[in-house]
């Protein structure tokens, strides 16, 4: 695709160009996240999992992905 | 003498020590420290995943949590809003509600913020989480939070990894005579013996993250942890004599020569 047709997003404060429209299931695929080990913000709102595949992303998007880690 | 069971939210756990799963020096050490303890519950943080790096091991990998009990902490956090949008996303991760409540006033002493957590503790609860609060060491706030809906009281013993030991015991054994809420010591303890104390007290548990991490060999003081635990449990129930100022011959006088 050319690179002009690509739109810009933030992943994990990370800027990203994605193709319009990709869905979140295909960024968190292209990303290779376990969906089961992970929760998803979008805009600051929680992602239903179970929605990922109807989720559209749109230029200026920024996608939470955070996981659990060692803490006390 | 038969103790009862360690039980917090309704849930039963077998050991009364809980472990912090952050400072190991790998995932494999953090794992096989949680064996050595015994622990059935493990507290654990929600970050960020590391986009570039996707192969990174990931701590699910290595602490099932289908067979040990993640609690979601919210560590660094220093607002409620900060500490439910971090506990919301946690039970997003598979569903967690039993979480520990960390709300943090001072980035040097790490104190926790009491105004905070007592508005986080009613605005989790209100949602459905079953909320383990860190806190200090206060009485009166310790009865707000149980009203709030806590379903554990974790005062400090000392500045959290400062392995100080407990600086106030008047304080705990009176936070452990006005609730009936599980008691757990979270925070301050730097080795063995000071885990026991937390027992003799008549705290229900003790919660211990940096005093097995940094130890020199963590697994060992994982071991020594578990024993600790359960010596200082038994020593609670058993009933201690009373301290006299003067000493008492253990041996009878009758029949000396």
């Amino acid at each position: 695709m050319n690179k002009k047709n690509k739109i810009k997003i933030s992943v994990n404060g990370k800027q990203m160009q994605i193709i319009p429209e990709l869905s979140m299931r295909n960024l968190i695929t292209k990303l290779k996240m376990p969906v089961n080990k992970i929760a998803i913000e979008l805009n600051k709102k929680i992602i239903d999992k179970k929605r990922i595949s109807k989720i559209q992303l749109k230029k200026g998007d920024k996608v939470e992905i955070v996981h659990f880690i060692g803490g006390g | 003498m038969i103790d009862k069971k360690f039980k917090i939210a309704n849930k039963n756990f077998k050991s009364r020590l809980i472990v912090g799963t952050g400072k190991y020096k790998s995932f494999n050490e953090c794992a096989k420290a949680i064996k050595t303890s015994g622990a059935d519950m493990v507290t654990v943080a929600v970050r960020r995943v590391n986009i570039s790096d996707k192969n990174k091991a990931r701590l699910m990998d290595y602490i099932d949590p289908k067979k040990i009990t993640y609690l979601p902490n919210t560590a660094g956090c220093f607002t409620a809003e900060d500490a439910i949008r971090t506990l919301r996303l946690a039970r997003e991760i598979g569903g967690w509600k039993l979480v520990k409540l960390e709300v943090l006033g001072d980035k040097r002493n790490l104190f926790p913020e009491m105004i905070e957590t007592l508005r986080s503790t009613e605005l989790l609860t209100k949602e459905g989480f079953k909320v383990m609060v860190y806190c200090n060491d206060d009485p009166l706030m310790a009865k707000r939070l149980e009203n709030a809906g806590a379903v554990a009281i974790m005062p400090l013993a000392a500045p959290i990894g400062s392995g100080l030991g407990i600086q106030n015991k008047v304080n705990i054994r009176i936070i452990r005579r006005q609730t009936n809420l599980p008691l757990i010591i979270d925070a301050g303890i730097g080795q063995a013996s000071d885990a026991s104390i937390a027992m003799e007290l008549g705290c229900d548990g003790v919660l211990i993250n940096t005093a097995i991490a940094k130890a020199k060999n963590p697994i060992q003081m994982a071991e020594a942890m578990k024993l600790a635990v359960i010596s200082g449990r038994k020593s609670f129930l058993s009933g201690r004599i009373n301290p006299n100022l003067f000493g008492l011959a253990s041996t009878t006088n009758k029949g000396i020569i």
